[in-house]
C-alpha cells in the first residue's frame, strides 16, 4: 500500500472541508496523522509518521504520560540556530520557569546567520520547565520550554 | 588547509555515498536533514545529524542560512553539497567562500557562469567548442540567408525563452518566415522581448557527456565519456561507458573539447561537460557544463578506478590534481541502471511510501549506490531514486549480462519500481546492439505500453 502526494494533498482537501480538527489513517505499514492548524501541537499540518519499530516520534520526550500531554505544551525551535534566553547578553532573560506566557509571549531568540528569530510561545500558560541552554545550538524541532496549562492557564 | 570535518547538505543515496568517502578518509561528518529524512540511513552513518528545517526542501535543504548556520555551529571544515539542491546554486558556494569554510566544488563565479546558458554558449564558442549552429533573425531576406545556411528542419526560438517555451520546429522553407513572425509576436508577448534566433533541429542525437577534474588552476584531465541516451523528458535512466559504437578520433575530439572548454575558466574539483551528438551529420554540439558530482559517476569509477568523491575532497583541500593524464585508464565497461520509486505504467507517476522490503544485488563487477534497505521511508518530498546499481564487465555483452541477473536479483516491495523496466531495456535488441538514441525510450514506450500486472509481476 503506497500513498501518493495527490492522496495526501486528497485527503487534507477532505479535511478541510469537515468539522474535524484532526485525521488518523492508518494503512498498513503506514499512519498518517493531518492536523489542521491552530489545532493542538504547532506541527506542520501534514506529518507521515512512520509505524515501523526501526521510526521515532521527533522527539522522545513528548511521549511523556497521557495526563501530562493533556496539562503541558512543548514550545519547539523554529528552525537551527544559537538559541538565546535574552535579548541581548547580561540582560534578563525573556522568561523564567513560573512565568505567565500568552500566544504572543516572545521567550527567546533564535540567531541564524547573524539574523536574530524570536521565537514565540504560541501557547498559553506557565512556563514549568526550560529545557534547551542559552547559547546552545538548537535543530528545528527540539523542544526548547515546556509550558504547563494548568496553572493559570 | 586542512579538512578534518565535513558537513554533507544533502539527502539519500549521495550523502550515504559521501559520508562513506570521508570515512574511509578518516574525515569526520555533520549531515544537516530535514524532518522527513531523521531516521533515515545516511542519519544512522553520519557522526552527527542536524536537523534543519521541515520536509519541505524549500525550508530545509535548500534553506542556504541554515546549512551555514549548522556548519559553523558544528565546526566544520567544509561543505559537501552533494547533486540536486543547492550544488549547482551559486548562493552556497559565495556562503562557504564568506564565511571561511570549503565549498567541495567550483567557486560561485564558475557556478554562475555555466549556469547561464547564453554565457556558457559563448565561452564554447570561444574556446572552438562548437555549438548548435543558431543566429540571431534581423529581417526576412536574413532569416532565409540564415535557413539555407543551417538546413532544415529548423527551431526557431525565442532569445527570452527558456525550457521549450517559445519554441517551433520549422520543416519546410515556406513555413519559415510566416513562424518567424508567429514567434516574434509571441515572444514579444510573453516575454516582453520579441527577439528570435534559428537553431539547427537535431532529429537524432545521443547524449554523450566527458567526465573532466579541474584543480582551479589551469590544470584539468578528463576520466572518459558517459552515454546517457537512454532518457524519457530528460530524465536519465540508464548511463554507460565507454559510449557504444563510437569512433576512437570522435571519442577524442570529444575528451579534448571538454578539456579545452573546462581549462579556459580554470575550473575546480569535478564537473561533466554535455554534448548532444548529432546522429545525421556525424557532428558533436556543446550543451552545457554540469558544475557537480553526477549521479551517473559511478560508471566511470568503474572503470577508471579513481573514487571521485575522494579526488573532489582532495582538491578542494588544496591537495590540487593528484593524476595526471596518463594515470587515467579506462579498462572494460560499466552500465548504471537507476532504480526509481515509480510507475512506468501510470506514466512515471512517482510512488512514495514505505519500504516493507530490500534486498539488492551484490557479486563480481557489481556496485549498488542506495540508501533504502528494508523499512526505510520514501517521502513524497523528493527525487524517487532509491538507489542505482552498477555492473562492470571486460565487454559490454558481459556487463549487460551482468546487470540482467542482478537487476533479476533485486526486490523492492512496499513501493512501485521500474524495475520490471530496466528488465525489458536489457532484453532490447536495439539496446543490446548499443548506440541509440534519445527518442528509444520514449518510442518504446509507445509501442509497448507496460500494464500494471507486468509491473507488480
Amino acid at each position: 500500500m503506497t500513498l501518493t502526494a495527490k492522496d495526501v494533498a486528497e485527503i487534507t482537501r477532505l479535511l478541510e472541508e469537515s468539522d474535524f480538527d484532526e485525521l488518523t489513517l492508518e494503512l498498513d505499514g503506514l499512519k498518517l496523522a493531518v492536523r489542521r492548524k491552530g489545532a493542538a501541537a504547532p506541527v506542520a499540518l501534514e506529518s507521515l509518521v512512520p509505524a515501523t519499530p526501526a521510526a521515532q516520534p521527533p522527539s522522545a520526550k513528548e511521549s511523556a504520560s497521557l495526563d501530562e500531554a493533556s496539562v503541558s505544551q512543548t514550545i519547539t525551535a523554529p528552525l537551527l540556530g544559537t538559541f538565546y534566553r535574552a535579548p541581548k547578553p547580561g540582560a534578563p532573560p525573556f522568561v523564567e520557569v513560573g512565568s505567565p506566557v500568552e500566544e504572543e509571549t516572545i521567550v527567546g531568540i533564535i540567531e541564524v546567520m547573524k539574523l536574530m528569530n524570536t521565537v514565540r510561545a504560541a501557547t498559553r500558560g506557565r512556563v514549568a520547565a526550560i529545557l534547551a541552554q542559552d547559547g546552545a545550538l538548537v535543530e528545528y524541532g527540539e523542544a526548547l520550554m515546556r509550558v504547563s496549562k494548568a496553572a493559570g492557564a | 588547509m586542512s579538512l578534518r570535518r565535513v558537513l554533507v547538505a544533502n539527502r539519500g543515496e549521495i550523502a550515504v555515498r559521501i559520508i562513506r568517502a570521508c570515512r574511509r578518509l578518516g574525515l569526520e561528518t555533520v549531515l544537516t536533514v530535514s524532518e522527513a529524512d531523521r531516521d533515515s540511513m545516511p542519519a544512522r552513518l553520519a557522526d552527527r545529524t542536524l536537523c534543519i528545517g521541515p520536509a519541505r526542501a524549500s525550508d530545509s535543504y535548500l534553506n542556504v542560512g541554515a546549512i551555514l548556520q549548522a556548519a559553523l555551529a558544528a565546526r566544520a571544515d567544509a561543505i559537501h553539497p552533494g547533486y540536486g539542491f543547492l550544488s549547482e546554486r551559486p548562493a552556497l558556494a559565495q556562503g562557504c567562500e564568506e564565511h571561511g569554510l570549503i565549498f567541495i566544488g567550483p567557486t560561485a563565479a564558475q557556478i554562475e557562469a555555466v549556469g547561464d546558458k547564453l554565457r556558457a554558449r559563448a565561452q564554447a564558442q570561444a574556446t572552438q567548442v562548437p555549438v548548435i549552429p543558431g543566429a540571431a533573425v534581423e529581417g526576412g531576406a536574413q532569416a532565409l540567408a540564415v535557413a539555407r545556411r543551417l538546413g532544415l528542419p529548423l527551431l526557431v526560438k525565442a532569445v527570452g525563452g527558456g525550457g521549450g517555451r517559445g519554441m517551433k520546429r520549422i520543416e519546410r522553407l515556406q513555413e519559415l518566415m510566416p513562424l518567424v513572425e508567429l514567434a516574434a509576436s509571441e515572444a514579444g508577448a510573453a516575454f516582453g522581448d520579441a527577439r528570435v534566433y534559428l537553431e539547427r533541429f537535431v532529429r537524432r542525437a545521443r547524449h554523450i557527456e566527458v567526465q573532466v577534474l579541474g584543480d582551479g588552476e589551469g590544470d584539468v584531465i578528463h576520466l572518459g565519456e558517459r552515454d546517457c541516451s537512454v532518457q524519457r523528458r530528460y530524465q536519465k535512466l540508464i548511463e554507460e561507458t565507454p559510449a557504444p559504437g563510437l569512433p576512437d578520433s570522435f571519442r577524442h575530439r570529444l575528451h579534448e573539447a571538454a578539456v579545452r572548454f573546462a581549462q579556459a575558466m580554470a575550473y575546480r574539483g569535478a564537473g561533466t561537460v554535455e554534448f548532444l551528438v548529432d546522429l545525421e551529420r556525424d557532428e558533436f554540439y556543446f550543451l552545457e557544463m554540469n558544475a557537480r558530482i553526477q549521479v551517473e559517476h559511478p560508471v566511470t569509477e568503474a572503470v577508471t578506478g579513481i573514487d571521485l568523491v575522494a579526488e573532489q575532497i582532495a582538491i578542494a583541500s588544496g591537495a590540487g590534481l593528484r593524476l595526471r593524464q596518463a594515470d587515467v585508464e579506462c579498462r572494460g565497461c560499466a552500465i548504471e541502471c537507476r532504480v526509481n520509486a515509480e510507475n512506468p505504467a501510470r506514466d512515471f507517476e512517482p510512488s512514495p511510501g514505505w519500504v516493507s522490503a530490500a534486498r539488492w544485488p551484490r557479486g563480481d563487477g557489481i556496485r549498488v549506490d542506495t540508501h533504502i534497505e528494508a523499512g526505510a521511508q520514501v517521502p513524497p518530498f523528493y527525487d524517487s531514486l532509491l538507489g542505482k546499481i552498477i555492473a562492470r564487465a571486460d565487454e559490454r555483452d558481459a556487463a549487460l549480462e551482468r546487470m540482467w541477473r542482478a537487476i533479476a536479483a533485486t526486490r523492492i516491495e512496499g513501493v512501485i519500481s521500474n524495475l520490471p523496466l530496466h528488465s525489458m531495456l536489457l532484453a532490447n535488441r536495439e539496446f543490446q546492439q548499443g548506440g541509440v538514441d534519445t527518442g528509444f525510450l520514449t518510442r518504446l514506450l509507445e509501442g509497448a505500453p507496460m500494464s500494471v500486472e507486468a509491473q507488480l509481476g
